[in-house]
């Protein structure tokens, strides 16, 4: 019994490689309540992906548990949405047969009508509507983002996985999506889980903001957002944002091993 | 636009044939070491209910033996595509066995199946040609990647959904561009067998009793009604590929 509708306990897990166990993930804790964001960062190569991919039941755990809304995660579930820095549209389709990709797996009481309207509804949230019928040849490297956006969350899925969503992104793009993302929250109910490289992205979108360790991760430290609930660009520039940034990249360094620990509280 | 398409290649002919022309005139080639343009038709009007009938034979063959090279093509390469193991083994094997010149395959065959014409020529038809759909479609598999899997793994499809709705039709291109190599090496394969081991059907046999009775222009006559249809088998692979992986061609704007 736990109230966070995300809760990972000690979670541990080593891939096989040639060079035989590579441990990637070390003891690490994560837990976000109904309808939070937390934004994950750490060290490059430690063990980001890895934590999608428990959490999307795409693999388990060699220790420690992944539990989703009071259940353990021992496969997929289709309660969960995903999207990479990859957009992965398939050519072959329209953007509209895009995002009406995952109603084709996931049962779903929508007649075809609802379920068209249910993806022309999110497209035109995201700012894409009349580029239905495009190809994502089509589009533009943000647009594409934008409807994979979409089609993680047509189903509408309790949890959203967003795996560097942005990271390929040039910077006005970039903060676009950030406030696209922040209208899709007051829309949708989705509780969501960020990977991402970027702390400003990291402050402007999340609750919560996790630091992992360098590989293998565990969780270093974990961070309150002052603000609750939408906010404005502006909000990155106050006094607030500057002191958390300082707190996070000094936590970065020290999970790249580049700062002693004992610095921390200077 | 389309005046273009059809005018120019057909302009292009003309000008090859008159060329042709010309170069046998000038020289003033006989007919049995240069047949000129003027001479094949007669060859081919004296003989042309043959050239129906053989061209049938010739046709359906390679056809039937494609067919046979996309459906065991397509198997072996989605084996292999999706099973490290079942590529390490089989690969090694498939390049041994296409390295293989296939006309010393075709007296072996005519000898394992002795009288089984149709079955023989489809077999060498086959043979020759499944060996690049394989390897484009293990290819194409093989090299997907692991996000377009995870999309929609992650809500529970099974590894055939993930097949058909994003492998198939992402590997598609590929395939095309392999079937193109196919039909012609088909084609080849089927007219080997009818030369080598002729037994009186297809336009390889036309083109054989062409060379026993000293017929020069038939045998060139053959050669065109060759060329012509391996331009058709060629145009209708490209046709298809329009039609089912037309998405993959990038407006040229
Ligand atoms: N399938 C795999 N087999 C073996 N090793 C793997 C596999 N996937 C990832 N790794 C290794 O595990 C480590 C963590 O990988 P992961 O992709 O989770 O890191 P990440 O934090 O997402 O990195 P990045 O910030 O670059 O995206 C890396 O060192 C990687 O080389
Ligand atoms: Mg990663």
């Amino acid at each position: 019994m736990t109230e966070a509708l995300i809760d990972i306990k000690g979670v541990k897990h080593a891939y096989q490689t040639q060079a035989g166990p590579l441990p990637v993930l070390d003891g690490l804790d994560l837990s976000v309540p109904e309808g939070g964001f937390a934004a994950v960062v750490g060290p490059s190569g430690c063990g980001k992906s890895t934590l999608t991919r428990l959490i999307a039941g795409l693999m388990t755990p060699d220790a420690g548990e992944v539990w989703l809304h009071g259940q353990q995660v021992r496969g997929p579930k289709s309660t969960v949405g995903m999207a990479f820095q990859n957009p992965v549209l398939l050519e072959w389709r329209s953007i509209l047969k895009n995002v009406m990709l995952p109603l084709e797996i996931v049962p779903t009481r929508l007649s075809r009508r609802q379920q068209e309207d249910r993806a022309r509804k999110l497209l035109a949230l995201v700012g894409l509507e009349g580029f239905e019928d495009k190809r994502p040849s089509e589009l533009s490297g943000g647009m594409r983002q934008r409807a994979s956006l979409c089609r993680a969350l047509v189903h509408q899925p309790e949890v959203l996985i967003l795996d560097e969503p942005f990271g390929a992104l040039d910077a006005f793009t970039r903060e676009d999506l950030w406030q696209t993302m922040h209208r899709l929250k007051a829309e949708e109910p989705f509780t969501a889980v960020l990977i991402t490289h970027d702390l400003r992205e990291s402050i402007f979108l999340a609750d919560e903001i996790v630091v992992l360790s360098g590989r293998p991760a565990h969780t270093q430290y974990v961070m309150d957002v002052h603000l609750k609930g939408p906010r404005d660009l502006e909000h990155l520039y106050t006094r607030e944002s500057a002191d958390a940034l300082n707190i996070l990249r000094h936590q970065i360094q020290i999970a790249q091993g580049r700062a002693p620990e004992t610095e921390a509280a200077e | 636009m389309t005046w273009q398409k059809v005018g120019v290649p057909i302009l292009a002919m003309a000008i090859f044939l008159a060329l042709w022309e010309l170069l046998v005139w000038a020289n003033g080639w006989p007919n049995y070491k240069m047949a000129s343009p003027s001479d094949l038709w007669p060859a081919f009007w004296k003989f042309r209910e043959l050239f129906f009938v053989m061209g049938w034979d010739t046709l359906w063959r390679t056809v039937v033996g494609l067919m046979l090279a996309v459906v065991v093509g397509v198997g072996l390469g989605m084996v292999m595509g999706f099973s490290r193991v079942m590529r390490d083994a089989l690969y090694p094997l498939l390049v041994g066995f296409n390295a293989i010149p296939k006309a010393t395959v075709v007296p072996i065959v005519a000898l394992m199946f002795v009288g089984q014409h149709d079955f023989n020529t489809i077999l060498i038809a086959f043979m020759i040609s499944f060996f690049p759909i394989a390897v484009s479609v293990s290819i194409g598999l093989s090299t997907l990647e692991p996000e377009y899997r995870d999309i929609l793994r992650s809500l529970g499809a099974s590894q055939i959904t993930v097949f058909w709705k994003i492998a198939l039709p992402k590997t598609l291109p590929e395939f095309f561009g392999a079937l193109k190599v196919a039909v012609t090496l088909a084609f080849i394969g089927t007219n080997l067998m009818e030369i080598v081991s002729p037994h009186g059907r297809g336009l390889g046999a036309l083109f054989d009793s062409g060379k026993t009775n000293s017929d020069y222009p038939l045998m060139f006559a053959v050669l065109i009604a060759l060329a012509f249809l391996g331009i058709v088998l060629y145009y209708i692979v490209v046709a298809l590929e329009k039609t089912f992986a037309g998405w993959a061609e990038r407006s040229p704007t």
